[in-house]
């Protein structure tokens, strides 16, 4: 019995209402202390010059005794007859909701607690709420302090139906609803002799009929990758399946985007046997069956059923930061292992938590909930909460906090309220203008390993040749579009994005760009490749660490190696070797000169032929 | 799935969490069973290699045995160990209770430690069930510049959306173990044949349950010679795990005091 994990259930309810005596009383009469315990807190209540009372069980941190409040979800295990129990005893005072949320939302199921004398509170309505947003469905009430109204069983059927009135309109019926006393263990574990009219179930005997709730088996899959290791040459992405289950040789999706891939294995250290298929709940490692492009935040999906991808979300959340929620407020929104940037375009809604009635609001002050909007830049790969539960939540991230938590609940099918303005010149008619076609040459390579050098050398020679070119200069771009950035893993992908939206304009008025940037990591590119599509040209410029290092234009590798800089390609953060260059320039074998010709050369032949070829003579019209 | 299934499969997402955010990274290593367990996950994690160094606060004070498991081991998994001296007693808190004030002496390595290496992340095998303190405790765990914890003041923990994002002079606590029991951590020993230091084995009826410095930890009765006699024994204890470790009862708030200052 004692083997099987323990069914995780959360006690909520109003300050004062009796939750951590309730606690006391469920481990003492389950039997479940360890010995002695009992009796030191006897010892120590006496010593303190107090009667004892079981909530000291739980409160065992000496500033809880001190003001007589829970302070933390404390962890503490019970056993029933049935099975082990965790119970997270979360508090009540409203300050600490969100200590409330952080035990709930690791329950299966929830005792709310409601004083007998006092009914239905600000704070069990709060908690009520939460649990339905949280997704802890099943609850058992416990009207508390039944002794305090003499046992009554009018009185209590009063205070019941208030209870399940509240509880329905959130869609929660509950499980049952008990009446009791905590401080003389009446219907907690024991049937006590105050309420003979009850025939209903004791607390353990309701938390004995509730079931787990089942792994999302039968969900898509949906796999939020962690990390990109690397074992031998190939990419293995590791991460947990959250809904679904994934077998080797199934055809999956990376989303945002649309490379999809066969796993080619399921990795293991120890394991029992080479896995070829994987559950719900594993954390797994993947190979596939060629080189795929994704980082982190990515979701590896059934290939046929991807969450959406949307610029804009609506969410129910609950918010717990000091400083209000408003419009037009930048947060960080992290969903599985993904992290975006998002901005709040509308609060749509203040929940009454009492009448359960949306208003309209301009803010969303602390332990609000309500609904907003939210746009973001980059496409959002999320589901809706009704569709996967465990991939359609997350957290909302402000200043280094975690502020608030969402649920999803719509997704707009268009991807972005923005439609793309036809220009009456085509670049057709560009190419025949300058001669030749834009595009992008991507340099990618080592600090020192001489991409600004090529670029610049390549950009006199073909303005010397009378081609449109145009260098961006990692550098030179950090001093102004970017110098809002670090060199944090987003804040590189975030460099890149931007660099690589930039080339794309200039290649779409004409021009051939040169991009000399360090771009360490394999999928940033691709997603430049993405971004800028066919005329996305990736020149590797190779040179070994040592040179590179031996060379040191900037002084950059003796500082990092002297002052431990971080984040520093090479050094102290991985570089990966593009598998598949359109050209790859050795700088340590060739001689400028000569790498410079190879490059011309490229050019010339990517940007240039192409123009001959949509030239006057093809564009003429045929007959 | 099974029990064990689900917490591993918890345990390794928590070390790759960690792992992709917060360097430099370095697991403490107490020899204790928790922290063998936690290498052993980080082998899975990571493919069969740790790829961050372990820590061991070392007082000189372990049991021979202890030190003998370590240097075993440590070629044997290949670790990368640092196992740096803790700084001398006189340096602690002279108003803690003596064996507390043993045990600070590791307080003060650790901050040595972090300060010497400059982690940002540090990963240790305590565990919820083990004592009320540790109950509080959230898996990834902030420190402030001064390595304190405020247990008052935490930041929300839910749905697996770990705090990973963090103000400079911030040091994290990651707590792979949180939501095992010491039963967990035996039956996993014994699923995965994990080794052990032999001390936890009974010996003329006497056995260690938790390793400490010597001096401050003592053996308990038991004739539990294998995993399995001690899995049976825990499965009908009532006693409290850390029952041989003196500094938990020398007063209702040592062990606390000892925590907020920066205490596994």
């Amino acid at each position: 019995m004692r083997d099987k994990r323990a069914f995780p259930i959360v006690v909520v309810g109003h300050v004062d209402h009796g939750k951590s005596t309730l606690v006391g009383r469920l481990l003492h009469d389950t039997g479940s202390l360890p010995e002695g315990r009992a009796e030191q807190l006897r010892v120590q209540s006496e010593r303190r010059g107090l009667d004892f009372e079981f909530s000291f069980l739980l409160d065992s941190l000496q500033v809880e005794r001190d003001q007589g409040i829970t302070v933390d979800a404390a962890q503490i295990w019970f056993r029933t007859a049935l099975r082990r129990y965790v119970i997270i005893d979360a508090p009540g005072h409203l300050e600490f909701l969100r200590n409330m949320v952080t035990g709930a939302s690791a329950a299966e199921a929830a005792v709310l607690v409601v004083d007998a004398k006092a009914g239905v509170s600000e704070q069990t309505r709060r908690h009520g709420y939460l649990l339905g947003i949280l997704g802890v469905r099943q609850v058992v009430v416990a009207v508390n302090k039944i002794d305090l109204i003499d046992n009554d069983e009018t009185h209590f059927q009063a205070v019941a139906d208030a209870v399940r009135d509240y509880l329905g309109g959130l869609g929660i019926t509950p499980a049952a609803i008990v009446p009791l006393s905590a401080r003389h263990g009446e219907n907690v574990v024991d049937r006590g002799a105050r309420t003979p009219w009850y025939a209903g179930p004791t607390l353990v005997e309701a938390l004995d009929a509730l079931t787990p709730r089942p792994p999302a088996e039968h969900g898509p899959l949906r796999l939020p990758v962690q990390d990109v290791y690397r074992l031998q040459d190939r990419r293995i992405i590791v991460g947990r399946i959250e809904s679904g289950r994934v077998a080797v040789g199934d055809l999956v999706r990376f989303v945002p985007g649309s490379q999809t891939a066969r796993v080619a294995s399921i990795e293991n250290w120890n394991g029992p046997a080479p896995a070829t298929e994987a559950a719900t709940g594993r954390s797994v490692a993947l190979s596939f069956d060629h080189e795929v492009f994704v980082e982190r935040g990515a979701i590896v999906s059934a290939a046929d059923n991807a969450p959406r991808e949307s610029h804009v979300v609506t969410v129910q959340l609950f918010w717990l930061d000091r400083q209000p929620l408003l419009p037009g407020d930048r947060l960080s929104l992290r969903f599985g292992t993904a992290e975006q940037r998002v901005t709040v375009e509308a609060i749509e809604a203040v929940i009454d938590v009492e009448s359960l009635t949306a208003a309209p609001a301009l803010a969303l002050p602390q332990n609000a909930v309500g609904r907003a909007r939210l746009t973001s830049v980059r496409p959002l790969a999320i589901d809706s909460f009704a569709d996967s539960p465990r991939t359609g939540r997350g957290v909302l991230v402000r200043d280094h906090r975690i502020a608030g938590g969402f649920v999803v609940e719509d997704l707009p099918g268009q991807s972005r309220n923005l439609t793309a303005v036809d220009a009456p010149v085509t670049p057709e008619e560009r190419t025949l203008r300058n001669g030749h076609g834009g595009g992008v040459l991507w340099l990618t390579g080592l600090s020192g390993s001489g991409k600004s050098t090529l670029a610049m050398r390549l950009l006199r020679g073909l303005t010397d040749r009378g081609r449109l070119a145009y260098v961006i200069d990692g550098d030179n771009i950090r001093q102004g579009l970017n110098r809002d950035l670090g060199f944090s893993p987003e804040d590189r992908a975030e460099n890149v994005r931007r660099t690589a939206e930039v080339a794309r304009l200039l290649a779409d008025a004409g021009l051939i760009v040169i991009a000399a940037l360090i771009s360490p990591s394999a999928p940033q590119r691709a997603e430049a490749r993405r971004i800028i599509g066919d005329r996305f040209h990736e020149v590797h410029v190779a040179a070994d660490l040592a040179v590179c290092e031996e060379r040191d234009p900037k002084g950059l590798y003796r500082r990092a190696r002297a002052d431990g800089l971080a984040d520093f390609t090479g050094v102290s953060a991985p570089y990966d070797e593009p598998a598949a260059p359109d050209l790859r320039l050795d700088t340590g074998e060739l001689g400028i000169a000569e790498a410079t010709q190879m490059l011309l050369a490229f050019a010339e032949a990517a940007f240039v032929s192409e123009a001959a070829a949509t030239g006057p003579e093809a564009a003429r019209p045929p007959g | 799935m099974d029990d064990l299934d689900s917490l591993e499969a918890e345990s390794i997402y928590i070390l790759r969490e960690a792992f992709s955010r917060l360097r430099p990274l370095a697991m403490l290593w107490s020899l204790g069973k928790d922290s063998n367990v936690m290498i052993w996950l980080a082998k899975k994690a990571f493919l069969g290699r740790v790829p961050f160094p372990v820590v061991h606060l070392d007082t000189g004070l372990e049991f021979p045995e202890v030190y003998a498991f370590r240097e075993r081991y440590a070629k044997e998994w290949d670790l990368e160990l640092i196992a740096d001296a803790c700084p001398p007693i006189e340096d602690v808190d002279q108003t803690l209770p003596p064996a507390s004030r043993l045990a600070a002496r590791k307080t003060h390595g650790l901050r040595q430690a972090i300060a010497r290496y400059g982690y940002q992340g540090l990963i240790a095998g305590i565990r919820r069930d083990e004592q009320a303190t540790r109950a509080k405790e959230r898996v990834f765990s902030p420190r402030g510049e001064d390595n304190a914890w405020d247990f008052r003041d935490q930041p929300p923990e839910f749905w697996d959306l770990f705090h990973l994002d963090f103000p400079p002079g911030t040091h994290v606590r990651v707590h792979p173990l949180l939501h095992w029991t010491e039963l967990d951590v035996w039956r996993y020993i014994a699923r995965e044949e994990i080794p052990v230091c032999p001390l936890y084995f009974a010996r003329d009826g006497k056995r260690f349950r938790s390793l400490g410095e010597i001096g401050i930890t003592f053996p308990i009765d038991s004739e539990a010679a294998d995993i399995p006699s001690v899995i049976a024994e825990l499965r009908g204890t009532h006693s409290a795990e850390r029952s041989g470790r003196a500094m938990d009862h020398e007063g209702e708030d040592a062990f606390e005091r000892l925590r907020v200052g920066g205490y596994m």
